[in-house]
């Protein structure tokens, strides 16, 4: 499987994923410089965290004008797996490809700190490899990772299944319902605070984010389909 | 061209009367106001170490991992397979107390610039706060104010430019409520043979001004750090620049990129004296001259004057020269960045800085003569002034209900109390890189391109140097050595941060030089060379001069990559041996006097007395062979140095690992329990270990002539200490937990 991962002016978080797709997963992975207009051939994309543009204005609200965000929205209208993680989430949510917000902490401290996750949902090319009972050990690095949306949208992610993860026990960042992660309504693109791509090596902590990635190869590989 | 200069306007700018008369004595004439401006910051404490640079010449500078030494922007060191690490300290102590946040913020910018303008992708930064107590009874709302301010403008900078903070150090005292320090190191990773050095050469070549854009912020920052504070010191947060860690993630990346076209021959950040140090020092190092128009110089601000613009210190710029022919190579990736890249000059032939505006030469200045020419003093110094008496109370045993409530005042006390607070502020692990992260006794980052890992600890201990600056100094090398030692790493070299107070005092001057002898034969001894570091004087407000703070921050190497060993005990029913024997400096009634340099006196009794504990250089050094020898072996479950604190708090911290494991042990001794507990002999490290592996561990420790004491062992859900078989005081591990975990932050919300 060929991973695309997008880097914006400020990105930190786009090493960790290449190094994770590749040394750990084994697959490919290409960098996507952000004033590219096309995707090229990635079969799915990761938007990874940092500063985009220094996170000046609003998290993710200066990323969401790069010209990638035109061809990123068409890869993922057409069904394409698109995941964001920490900015990458904010800046699915500023360009409107998923629900909500990301606001501060609640205690308006930046937090970096391992905690525990559960699927909210085994139905999703994203959480499909992890157990219903078994929480993942995954670590969060934000500022302003507290999801938020008004009760009726928040209603209605839940009615339609499309909480991927919620924090489990401790809730770092005081996110609505608990939430960590989200799918957008057609399930193709995911947008979660925590870093996956920092749990993929046992050398370096836990290696529960392989199960996110995994999930999304076996999906692929299931003929989910993929636009070019 | 510009208003007078005297000897007054030098005065004003901190020459001295002999100082002026060496200028103009050298130029032939009366210097322009900018050309004072230039040489006041060049020939600044800050910039040319007037006091200390004698001093700085007796520290061991060469060994056999040595690429870079001092006097670049950074040291470098070899760490096998064709890869190197370059590091060093830096302090930001002045702008820190005038603005907190950004004082902080800035100084970790700058020296992260330090690292990169050598081409060295930073990997890992460390930081190393003092402060005053946060539950202070006056300062106590000032304190936490600076406390909250350093750490967010810490975590601002480096978590936005995606370095990890993976570690530090952070101790109070009162001296420190008007004088904080920041003292930041940072570490990079390159090849060998990409370094990039600050000099300028070849003829013609063009001189180029990338990054930000300077504005009238820090001008004269240099000549602040290096004076005293006084009533008037609010009046100088202008003087306090404002970082941009965004701009700076891009000129990282700038520069490593345009570094691999091949073009630069040289370059050097704008730091401390902006474009002033970066022209002279690019300029003085290449033996050539540098020619720069200020017209060119991108401009936030419209009418500065050239004595502004040389003196600013804006962040996020660098200076560089190209090879002529080639810079439109180089300015092509500045501009993919989206940054300013700008010709302003040339190199020379004539070895002279000379600088013009609107095409009018406003200073001309002989390169040589504004840095290696600067002053050289040898200031007066005497004894180091006894601060504390050398007897102090008379040692009895307290009751076992003060025993217990004296671990319970260290555990909370802020010197040792869980730094969790701070650290979790900070992003530790971005890059995927850090296998021992805050809160062990040594921080290590594996090295993916190079297949080894990095061992990297800070120390200092303001309250032994104060006791005994030189003992004290040698105190903190044995205990970052051994830092690394108890993750199974060989240091092979160190930086240093050098905060003292006013040094035009001979008793001040003496803390300076006892301290520097002192590291310099430590460091000899652990084969640490000091490949460069920062000298911050005149911490001083109001007359007050800290305690002497000199922080050590030494790097060591390990072969592998795999995650070491933590300090926290990981089984039930491992035996505790402590390395280095129970109280191996306490002969006679020597022990009284050195229990009053002990955080114990400090925090339980209010009061120091004495001397530092005792250090024996060849046994310290055995200590951490042995250490080493069995960590590698995979002997030992964990390792933890016994500092401050003595074996009481070691003991407690090793039962907080995640998931909590209690512990029992009894010394055989015909000391007080107060010292087996509390003393804080250097030497000794705690290890747990399988029953099965202790025949082993005898015979390394015997092999080396090390002594070994098994405590006891771990298990069960509570804290127990014993003296010749019989329990005397115990506690629920969960209990001691919960006082360290909390005192922090509950500090901090003191109202």
């Amino acid at each position: 499987m060929k991973f695309g991962v997008i880097i914006f002016p400020g990105s930190n978080c786009d090493h960790d994923a290449l190094y994770a797709l590749t040394h750990n997963l084994g697959q490919q992975a290409t960098e996507i410089w952000h004033e590219s207009e096309e995707l090229g051939d990635a079969d799915a994309i990761f938007v990874p965290g940092g500063f985009s543009y220094g996170d000046y204005l609003r998290c993710g609200a200066i990323a969401r004008f790069s010209p990638i965000i035109r061809s990123l929205r068409r890869f993922a209208d057409s069904g394409g797996l698109v995941i964001g993680v920490c900015n990458g989430f904010q800046i699915l949510c500023e360009a409107g490809l998923l629900d909500g917000a990301l606001v501060r902490n609640q205690d308006l401290r930046f937090v970096c700190r391992t905690v525990n996750l559960v699927p909210g949902t085994l139905d999703s090319a994203f959480t499909s490899a992890c157990q219903p009972d078994r929480p993942l050990r995954i670590p969060v690095a934000h500022g302003e990772g507290c999801f938020f949306a008004d009760e009726a949208t928040l209603d209605r992610i839940e009615a339609e299944d499309r909480v991927a993860f919620r924090y489990s026990g401790e809730n770092p960042n005081g996110s609505s319902r608990n939430i960590a992660g989200v799918l957008s309504e057609g399930r193709n693109v995911l947008g979660m605070m925590p870093h996956p791509e920092r749990a993929c090596d046992g050398a370096v902590g836990s290696t529960d984010g392989i199960a996110v990635f995994r999930s999304m190869i076996s999906a692929a590989g299931n003929g989910l389909r993929h636009a070019g | 061209m510009q208003a007078e200069v005297d000897e007054r306007t030098a005065a004003e700018h901190g020459l001295t009367a002999e100082e002026y008369e060496r200028i103009t004595g050298r130029i032939g004439r009366v210097p322009t106001l900018t050309e004072l401006g230039i040489l006041s910051v060049m020939w600044s404490e800050h910039c040319s170490y007037k006091s200390s640079r004698l001093h700085l010449k007796k520290l061991p500078t060469r060994g056999e991992r040595i690429l870079v030494g001092p006097g670049e922007n950074a040291g470098i060191v070899d760490i096998g397979g064709g890869w190197a690490a370059a590091f060093k300290i830096e302090s930001h102590n002045h702008p820190s107390y005038i603005e907190p946040f950004q004082g902080a913020a800035t100084g970790v910018g700058g020296i992260l610039r330090d690292i990169f303008t050598m081409g060295a992708r930073p990997v890992a930064v460390l930081d190393a706060l003092r402060f005053g107590p946060p539950d202070d009874p006056e300062a106590g709302p000032a304190n936490r104010r600076i406390i909250r301010g350093v750490v967010e403008g810490i975590a601002h900078y480096g978590n936005c430019i995606g370095v990890p903070t993976i570690g530090g150090e952070c101790s109070f005292d009162p001296c420190f409520s008007a004088n904080p320090l920041v003292n930041v190191f940072a570490l990079g990773v390159f090849r060998q043979d990409s370094i990039f050095l600050g000099s300028a050469k070849g003829l013609g070549n063009p001189v180029i001004y990338v990054g930000a854009k300077t504005g009238r912020d820090g001008i004269q920052g240099a000549s602040m750090a290096s004076a005293e504070f006084d009533e008037d010191s609010e009046a100088k947060r202008p003087n306090v620049q404002v970082g941009d860690p965004f701009l700076e993630k891009l000129l990282l990346e700038a520069c490593l990129e345009a570094m691999r076209t091949g073009a630069i021959l040289g370059i050097q950040d704008m730091g401390a004296a902006g474009l002033t140090c970066s022209t002279a020092e690019m300029g003085g190092r290449g033996g050539v001259g540098i020619e720069i128009e200020l017209d060119r110089v991108p401009q936030r601000e419209s009418g500065m004057t050239p004595y502004e613009i040389m003196l600013s210190e804006s962040q996020e710029r660098m200076l560089l020269v190209a090879e002529r022919g080639r810079e439109g190579e180089v300015l092509a990736v500045f501009q993919k960045w989206g940054l300013d890249a700008v010709e302003i000059g040339t190199v020379t032939a004539d070895r002279l800085l000379r600088v013009k505006q609107g095409g009018s030469v406003v200073a001309e200045l002989d390169t040589g003569f504004l840095s290696d020419d600067a002053p050289l003093y040898d200031r007066p110094h005497t004894e180091p002034r006894r601060t504390a008496p050398l007897d102090g109370p008379v040692l009895n045993e307290p009751q076992a209900a003060d025993l217990l409530s004296g671990i319970e005042a260290l555990l909370a006390s802020p010197d040792l109390n869980s730094k969790r607070w701070i650290w979790e502020q900070y992003d530790h692990q971005v890059r995927t890189n850090t296998t021992s992260g805050p809160g062990a006794d040594a921080a290590v980052i594996r090295i993916k391109e190079a297949n080894v890992s990095l061992a990297m600890s800070l120390d200092g201990n303001s309250r032994y140097c104060s006791l005994d600056p030189r003992l004290g100094t040698q105190l903190i090398v044995a205990e970052c050595c051994r830092n690394l030692a108890t993750v199974g790493a060989t240091p092979i070299a160190a930086t240093n941060n050098l905060n003292f107070g006013n040094p035009e005092k001979p008793e001040i001057m003496a803390q300076l030089v006892e301290s520097i002898e002192g590291m310099a034969e430590a460091c000899r001894h652990f084969g640490t060379p000091i490949t460069g570091g920062n000298v911050s004087l005149y911490n001083e407000t109001l007359g007050e001069g800290i305690d002497p703070a000199p922080v050590l921050g030494i790097v060591g190497i390990l072969d592998h990559m795999a995650a070491p060993i933590g300090s926290c005990f990981t089984h039930a029913g491992d035996l505790i041996v402590l390395l280095g024997g129970l109280l191996p400096d306490c002969r006679g009634e020597e022990l009284p006097r050195r229990f009053g340099s002990s955080q114990y006196a400090k925090t339980v009794l209010a009061q120091t007395w004495g001397l530092p504990p005792s250090l024996d250089l060849e046994h310290e050094a055995s200590v951490h062979e042995a250490t080493r020898s069995i960590v590698r072996q995979n002997l030992a479950h964990s390792a933890h140095d016994v500092g401050s604190g003595g074996l009481a708090v070691a003991l407690a911290e090793c039962c907080f690992g995640p998931e909590p494991i209690g512990a029992t042990v009894d010394f055989d001794t015909d000391h007080p329990l107060l010292c087996a507990m509390f003393h804080e002999c250097p030497s000794r490290v705690l290890l747990s270990l399988p029953r099965a592996n202790i025949g082993e561990v005898v015979a390394i420790a015997a092999s080396l002539d090390v002594p070994l004491v098994e405590l006891g062992h771990t298990g069960g859900s509570s804290l127990a200490f014993g003296l010749n078989s019989t329990t005397r005081v115990e506690a629920p591990v969960a209990h001691l937990r919960r006082i360290w975990e909390s005192s922090f932050e509950a500090s901090l919300e003191t109202q």
